[in-house]
């Protein structure tokens, strides 16, 4: 069985219409940061307070908000995992108070003394988790440093294995790939937490990963195709190894989806970064870094050639073209080919 | 035929044999982080502010007795929190006695400015300063941690926290009553014998009237519990001195005991130095109460009677746990500042258990879910595929396991990464094979160029994902380190189980027969 095979997609022709795309999906998670006056903060990051209590019987999340109502603050009561778990999360925000004398504790504290005061049923506290306001500011300022380090580290090394043009597509790429992630959780509410900075921080690495594989199969045909523009040197590529890539998408995915389905609530936001990102690293790999390396290979000039020997080379010889891609003119034009 | 098989074979069972036996039984091998055996994660900061204080106000003290043991009376100290101390009024012709006397006790610490009319002021040096709170910080995590070992906690952390370093991680699994936790954590346990100078009264301002509504120079007003035998509650005031001339410091034991009534208090022992503090303060006000201090509060006031040394009680209305609790905290020590908390996150215990679960679950989840695709499009070449990628997930048990490394829940999803990025590998060798196989050559040939062009291919994908992971692991404390390090190292034994097994399977998938036939794949 195979797919994808013989394929002559001209994605490079494809790749503004890509481009207004990913820039339709990041304006709207602009949009929807600006809408509700910032990013989505957990208390990671913005600090407050998390209790999450599982009753013996079902209780409403009406119930809990009642029983909550004297404590002042803006108040989130929202059921927590699978409604036959009788679990709820109730989160406080950040009392803004001096750290002197200042419990840290005292939130979570109510909370427990409001439920037990007003009857709402037994119940068992299966996690509390309260983050004072300057470990949230500290560890706001570490998620943006490491998440930017890691995709300069991975660009890096990508320019001296490859070129410095291909590793600008892959910090496009990258980009790319974190903004729409951001985006999606926005759009399906789910406030950013450590697990989910890591996920992020995960995707920076992986998303290159398929990025890395055309641009090996680039540079491997740039030998065998030199007087070919890039152009179609680099859809050669991507069609080549379009199989490839959209199957280990593929089983990398239905791994995390399994996670996604099974793993529990605590991992749930973890697992939705990642199904999105590996969705987006496809995405952004096949239109984004290729287009990305092209336009800026053109603007520097014809360095095909010499970089190319610059660049060390694997053993190994590529076996002729079986998809018998032979363009009758193709010189700097985009021509469109049909499948 | 290929040569070498069968070592090759051999050394592949006897690394998974390392490894089994590397994290089997896993309940006794593999460490579990909080996320997974429930238990408190807790981050506090150190108030060093105190501890500098603390230190300016000893030092003006010392050199307060000093000038009144030599008779340079008319001077006034006073100390100007958190650095600073004045010393005013001292006469021009002493003024060479008192340098000599100030040098003496305070220029170790401090600098000495001179101001007009017989005024010093006296500034600790910043270099001290940062000594002083960098000291705090060391012993309150020394105290911290002998507390957390009295609790009786297995495997606790207390360590060094944070970028200011003046913050401390404790993590203490497995622990239920997290509230007396934090308290036996968090007490200052400072102990202060003191004469209590006049109360008690009921009031600040019935205690401050002969005084002229404010404490006098070098004292303070402290609350104590109403100790009167009418039984009524409330609060009693008290004057005493500032600075305390016994304190926890001078401690060598304290024990949980009884009164003379029979009730829980705690006996506690002084040191030699403490027991001649002691005997010079009772010696020199019998028949003047007592009062016995912790954390500013006063427990208990006793006429003096007679000299007395080396012991003492502190009785009050204490239960027999905090008896015990109190007897803790102060053997560990007082803690040389405040500690505030920053931090807290408790995991219960059927969270962490149902958490494990969940995790294993979803593991089975994804293995399965893949092997079942790997198989129906790769035929029988799936099969290296699976065995490859579980191998890989059994060295990267055992490479936990061996390292000691600890076991949290998004460790568990790096496991069911490890799983999809592992079969990429795969799909890349056999996309290549595949490819090799449509060009013409044949099956050992195409298995041999597939492996070998597709080498550095993995290579370099790896090392963009190790490099992620790096990152991860100096951004992320306990639950994202765990999964840093089941990331890192299931990509590592990825490059081996991807190339090394997987290329011995095919072989000797085609070293039984003669004729290349064709592969399944």
């Amino acid at each position: 069985m195979r797919i994808f095979t013989n394929t002559h997609y001209d994605f490079i022709r494809w790749r503004w219409h890509a481009l207004i795309l990913s820039a339709l999906v990041i304006l709207g998670g602009f949009g929807a940061i600006a809408s509700r006056g910032g990013l989505p903060l957990g208390i990671d990051f913005s600090g407050g307070t998390i209790v999450v209590v599982k009753f013996a019987k079902a209780t409403s999340e009406e119930t809990v908000r009642t029983a909550i109502d004297t404590i002042p603050g803006e108040k989130v009561v929202q059921t927590y995992g699978d409604a036959s778990q009788n679990e709820i999360l109730i989160r406080l925000p950040q009392v803004q108070g001096q750290e002197q004398g200042f419990q840290l504790e005292q939130g979570a504290k109510d909370i427990l003394a409001a439920l037990k005061a007003s009857n709402v049923g037994t119940f068992e506290v299966r996690s509390q988790e309260i983050v004072g306001p300057v470990i949230g500011a500290d560890l706001q300022r570490k998620g943006i440093y490491a998440t930017l380090a890691s995709i300069f580290g991975i660009a890096l090394y990508i320019a001296f294995r490859f070129r410095p043009s291909f590793a600008i597509g892959a910090i496009a790429a990258t980009l790319h790939d974190v903004l729409v992630t951001v985006a999606f959780l926005v759009f399906f509410g789910y406030d950013l937490s450590l697990n989910i900075i890591a996920a992020i921080l995960t995707i920076t690495g992986y998303s290159v990963n398929d990025t890395i594989v055309i641009f090996d199969r680039v540079r491997e045909n740039q030998h065998t195709m030199r007087r070919e523009p890039l152009d179609k040197i680099v859809n050669d590529s991507v069609n080549q190894t379009l199989s490839r890539t959209i199957i280990t998408a593929g089983t990398t995915f239905l791994a995390v989806l399994s996670l996604y389905l099974f793993g529990g609530e605590v991992l749930e936001g973890f697992a939705f970064t990642m199904l999105v990102g590996i969705i987006s690293g496809t995405y952004s790999t096949v239109f984004i870094a290729a287009a990305v390396a092209i336009i800026l290979s053109k603007t520097s000039g014809k360095k095909a050639g010499a970089a190319s020997a610059a660049v060390s080379t694997s053993a190994g010889t590529k076996p002729a073209p079986a998809t018998g891609s032979k363009s009758a003119a193709g010189k700097g034009g985009r021509k469109a080919r049909a499948s | 035929m290929y040569k070498n098989l069968r070592w090759k074979l051999l050394s592949i069972a006897l690394v998974v044999v390392v490894a089994v036996f590397g994290f089997y039984p896993p309940e006794q091998k593999i460490r579990l982080g909080l996320d997974l055996k429930g238990g408190v994660h807790l981050v506090l900061r150190v108030q060093t502010e105190d501890a500098v204080k603390f230190e300016t106000e000893l030092t003006s003290e010392r050199l307060r007795q000093a000038l009144t043991e030599k008779g340079l009376t008319g001077t006034t100290v006073t100390v100007e929190p958190p650095m600073t101390f004045k010393v005013a009024g001292v006469p021009s012709q002493q003024d060479a006695e008192f340098r000599r006397l100030a040098d003496d006790q305070a220029s170790r610490r401090f600098d000495r400015a001179s101001g007009s009319g017989g005024t010093y002021t006296f500034t600790m040096k910043p270099s001290e300063a940062v000594s002083v709170r960098e000291s705090a910080v060391r012993q309150a995590l020394q105290t911290i941690e002998r507390r957390v070992n009295d609790l009786g906690v297995a495997e606790p952390i207390v360590a060094q926290h944070g970028s200011a370093g003046d913050q401390i991680l404790v993590q203490l699994p497995g622990v239920t009553d997290v509230n007396r936790a934090k308290e036996i954590i968090r007490s200052t346990a400072l102990l202060e014998l003191k004469i209590v100078e006049a109360g008690p009264a009921p009031s600040e301002e019935s205690l401050l009237s002969a005084s002229g509504g404010k404490p006098p120079e070098g004292m303070e007003v402290i609350t104590g519990a109403n100790l009167s035998q009418d039984g009524a509650g409330g609060t009693s005031y008290y004057l005493v001195k500032q600075i305390a001339p016994v304190t926890g410091r001078d401690l060598r034991d304290a024990r949980p005991g009884m009164d003379e009534n029979g009730l829980p208090a705690v006996h506690f022992s002084l040191t030699r130095e403490g027991a001649t503090k002691f005997a010079k303060l009772t010696s020199e006000n019998i028949q003047r109460p007592l009062g016995v201090i912790l954390d500013n509060r006063v427990q208990s006031v006793a006429t003096i009677i007679s000299r007395i040394a080396d012991e003492g009680q502190i009785a009050g209305n204490f239960s027999p746990q905090e008896v015990q609790d109190q007897s803790l905290m102060l053997r560990s020590g007082a803690l040389p500042a405040s500690l505030t908390y920053m931090e807290e996150r408790t995991i219960g215990p059927t969270l962490g258990a149902d958490s494990i679960r969940a995790g294993v679950i979803a593991s089975v989840g994804g293995l399965l879910l893949v092997a079942l695709f790997m198989l129906a499009y790769y035929k029988l070449a799936g099969i290296n595929a699976i065995v490859s990628v579980a191998m890989n997930l059994i060295i990267l048990m055992a490479f936990m396991s061996y390292i000691g490394a600890v076991m949290t829940l998004p460790g568990i999803a790096g496991f069911i990464l490890t799983i999809g990025m592992g079969v990429d590998s795969n799909v890349l060798i056999f996309e290549r094979i595949k490819e090799e196989l449509a060009s013409g050559k044949g099956a050992r040939a195409a298995v041999a160029a597939g492996f070998d062009r597709v080498f550095l291919t993995i290579l370099d994908t790896h090392v963009a994902s190790l490099i992620s992971a790096g990152f991860l692991f100096q951004f992320g404390t306990g639950p994202i380190r765990g999964f840093a390090t089941t990331l890192f190292f299931g990509l590592i034994s990825n490059v081996f189980t991807a190339v090394f097994v997987s290329r011995t399977l095919f072989e000797l998938g085609l070293s039984r027969r003669q004729q290349v036939a064709t592969l399944s794949i």
